[in-house]
């Protein structure tokens, strides 16, 4: 009797394992599903993953390609990674988007895979789906896809990997296919702290954070910089949900905050839209980052941080495709802001202003803004920076000494360990 | 300060309170329903795109109920009809939810839902704190303070609540009382997927009032763990729940204030409580469990003394089976 009841059980497990199957799969015509794969535990794609011991330590340190034979050259496939939706009207928008932009300009088909988790067992496979169908460009556009990347740069040396966010250099040897490039999106955070620090009447304005990390580290502290140079009374109250994408956890962090009594939300978290519609919802101002969210807030919405990748994509791959990757920036700690004065292009945008911000603040925000590109001792770096030393902690220790101002690429450094300026309020650690 | 966290408690705790009361139902029937997350998340979903579609939240709550109880129903028919594993069969139903929600909402990430908006009660709710904390919520907030004293009274005070308690308990004893286990457990099932459904359109609609892939990030399996904190009890419920959506508010108070706490340590916290709760309580509470609770039962035709003429495909069943006079009552955790 017991036989035949548990032999149907599995069956029936069977079938539901089936449909969860025939779900995932019906979702990979155009963009690959990784989401739901972690019903499937020991699915063959992860088998098939290559190990890490099987994986040669320095593939390419015997055999440096020829200049011909460049990762990437002549590429007609690019491949981009999200950790998220490509419509969560914030970070992975903005990249979806931009690599969309990019495979016009620079005429190659892009793959897209959403929701890939930051795993190598999840991401790698994924890499190499992309492979297989024939790209030699990849784009794994979040944080934590940096280890799957360089599983991968390491296996394949005909293919360009290039990571948005981390730095090539944390490595012990550096690969000939694999980058690394970010910007310096604090500095339109910075502006929009401006507009912020006008608009509040409170006097306290509200931060929803996801990790301690130098990224949010960075703008929190721009942000609350920017509003003092506006209004020395703003404080800035940061709040972290551990969280890129709960929104329950923000709804509840917002309301947090606005208890609080501020006035102003803004936000680091990857979906965007709860913390806005909160503050919309009870009368407040909203700033956003990552996207143009300005449908969402009619009546609140100040201005806001967005991406714009597109450009720097563009640029990045014809490089890779003409052969010269390896002896390009990005074949290292690649890295963008206003104040690379000569740069053709940037790789982020203040955001539309609402119809709040009054003509005085936006001359205001026009002035700051064109303080970053002013370079009157002419060293092709900009004059004006978010973050000269001297500048302290909130208790007073010099973090940033006097004379010293970091160059993007070092800045991280300076928040490896968090702290917020005298101002912000909050947990930090 | 007290204040704050105790309406967040009441407005993070809903959907809790939802799926939680659903859960002690099914639970109590005998079935442990691990596909409460993905109800929730399949109602989640259903609430905002309906939502969206006819620009009418109480249509989208109402279609979560739906949703929520049919993927249930798949649940119960691997369950109860296919006798299938209930903690394998619960966990992947709530992957098919996650898959299923991912897909499908993937147009909706972008849009906007008409939500729910608090409306504070005439009268109740300018009361000093109580008023404030009780009285100034959105209609689904609502709805759950009456469903979790129905709840209590369809479960200890109705007659099909005693029929769906003593199915948990000794379903073979039921089945010679001519109480057909597997109906009564269907009720429960889909009462249970209906109100986790309806706790993901609270979440989704009322509370966060957007939709974003795997949005209800573990809610549902609180839900299951307060159901053994709650000794399968609907108030107890809803203390356990706001618990711990205090618990949360009382983290992001914390840190509002500047703690100096790890942020990774005050994220814990809640889950904490729960365990800490838990931990301490379920000794004393272990004899609430319903006896029959994960156990696979199959109730024979042959003692199955039915009133109603049994249909050929249960004779024909019965007539294949080698021992009809038994039943197969296999204890499958301990």
């Amino acid at each position: 009797m017991k036989r035949p009841t548990s032999s149907r059980a599995w069956r029936a497990i069977g079938v539901a394992t089936a449909l969860s199957l025939v779900v995932v799969a019906c979702g990979s015509d155009e963009t690959a599903e990784p989401a739901a794969s972690s019903a499937e535990p020991a699915s063959p794609a992860e088998s098939a993953a290559p190990t890490e011991s099987a994986a040669p330590a320095e593939p390419n340190a015997e055999a440096a390609p020829p200049a011909g034979d460049a990762c990437g050259t002549g590429a007609t496939k690019v491949g981009f990674l999200y950790v998220g939706s490509k419509d969560d009207f914030g970070y992975n928008q903005a990249a979806y988007e931009a690599a969309v932009a990019m495979g016009e300009a620079a005429g190659v088909e892009v793959i897209h895979a959403e929701n890939v988790p930051e795993t190598i067992e999840d991401a790698v496979p994924v890499m190499e789906d992309m492979i297989a169908q024939g790209a030699t460009i990849l784009f794994p556009t979040s944080y934590g896809h940096f280890d799957p990347a360089v599983e991968i740069a390491s296996t394949h040396p005909e293919v360009c990997v290039v990571h948005q966010g981390q730095f090539e250099s944390s490595l012990d040897a550096p690969l000939d296919n694999l980058g690394t490039y970010f910007s310096s999106v604090f500095e339109p955070v910075y502006l929009a702290g401006i507009a912020a620090g006008k608009a509040t009447t409170s006097n306290v304005l509200g931060y929803v954070y996801a990790f301690p990390i130098p990224q949010t580290l960075e703008n929190i502290n721009a942000f609350a910089l920017g509003a003092q140079s506006a209004n020395p009374a703003a404080k800035v109250i940061a709040v972290a949900t551990a969280s890129w994408c709960d929104p329950g956890k923000q709804a509840q962090a917002a309301q947090t905050l606005l208890d609080q009594t501020a006035d102003v939300l803004t936000q680091h978290q990857d979906c965007t839209k709860t913390v806005i519609e909160t503050a919309e919802a009870a009368g407040a101002w909203s700033v956003g980052y990552h996207y143009d969210a300005s449908a969402l807030a009619p009546n609140g919405w100040l201005t806001g941080s967005e991406w714009a990748w597109a450009d720097l994509y563009t640029d990045i791959v014809t490089t890779m495709a003409a052969g010269g990757f390896v002896t390009s920036d990005y074949n290292s700690d690649y890295r963008i802001g206003y104040r690379d004065v000569d740069a053709p292009f940037v790789a982020f945008a203040p955001s539309p202003f609402g119809a709040a911000v009054d003509a005085e603040t936006q001359a205001a925000i026009k002035t700051a803004y064109d303080s970053f590109f002013a370079d009157v001792d002419g060293d092709g770096v900009g004059d004006f920076s978010v973050f000269t030393g001297p500048l302290a902690d909130r208790d007073g220790t010099v973090r940033i000494e006097d004379g010293v101002t970091p160059d993007y690429a070092a800045l991280d450094g300076f928040f490896s360990e968090p702290w917020f300026v005298a101002g912000v309020e909050g947990s930090v650690g | 300060m007290i204040e704050a966290i105790a309406i967040g408690a009441i407005r993070g705790g809903t959907s809790v309170v939802l799926a939680g009361v659903g859960e002690t139902i099914a639970e109590r029937s005998g079935l442990i329903y691990l596909g409460c997350e993905g109800s929730m998340l399949v109602g989640a979903l259903t609430a905002y795109a309906v939502g969206i579609e006819t620009g009418n939240p109480w249509l989208g709550a109402l279609a979560a109920v739906c949703t929520g109880a049919a993927l249930a129903m798949v649940y119960g028919l691997l369950v109860i009809v296919r006798r299938a594993n209930q903690i394998a069969t619960g966990l992947a139903i709530t992957f098919l939810g996650l898959g299923a929600t991912s897909l499908f909402g993937q147009s909706y990430v972008s849009q906007g839902v008409r939500p729910f908006v608090p409306w504070a009660m005439p009268g109740l709710s300018d009361i000093p704190f109580v008023g404030n904390v009780l009285f100034n919520h959105d209609p689904l907030t609502y709805l759950s303070f009456v469903v979790v004293p129905a709840a209590w009274w369809f479960l200890f005070r109705s007659g099909p609540g005693l029929r769906m308690r003593a199915v948990g308990e000794r379903p073979d004893i039921v089945g010679t009382m001519g109480v057909a286990a597997p109906s009564s457990r269907w009720m429960a099932l889909a009462l249970a997927g209906g109100l986790a459904g309806l706790g993901g359109a609270q979440l989704a609609t009322a509370f966060a009032r957007t939709w974003s892939e795997n949005m209800v990030a573990g809610r549902g399996f609180i839900a299951v763990a307060l159901v053994i904190f709650a000794a399968w009890n609907p108030l107890n419920i809803a203390i356990g729940a706001y618990l711990f959506a205090g618990a949360v508010a009382f983290e992001l108070q914390l840190q509002a204030r500047g703690s100096d706490i790890s942020i990774f340590l005050l994220d814990a916290i809640p889950y904490l409580t729960v365990i800490a709760v838990l931990t301490a309580l379920s000794r004393r509470r272990r004899h609430a469990a319903p006896e029959s609770l994960a156990t696979v039962f199959q109730q024979d035709a042959a003692t199955f003394a039915s009133r109603q003429p049994r249909s050929r495909r249960a004779t024909r069943s019965a007539a294949l089976r080698p021992t009809p006079t038994t039943l197969n009552h296999e204890r499958t955790i301990p």
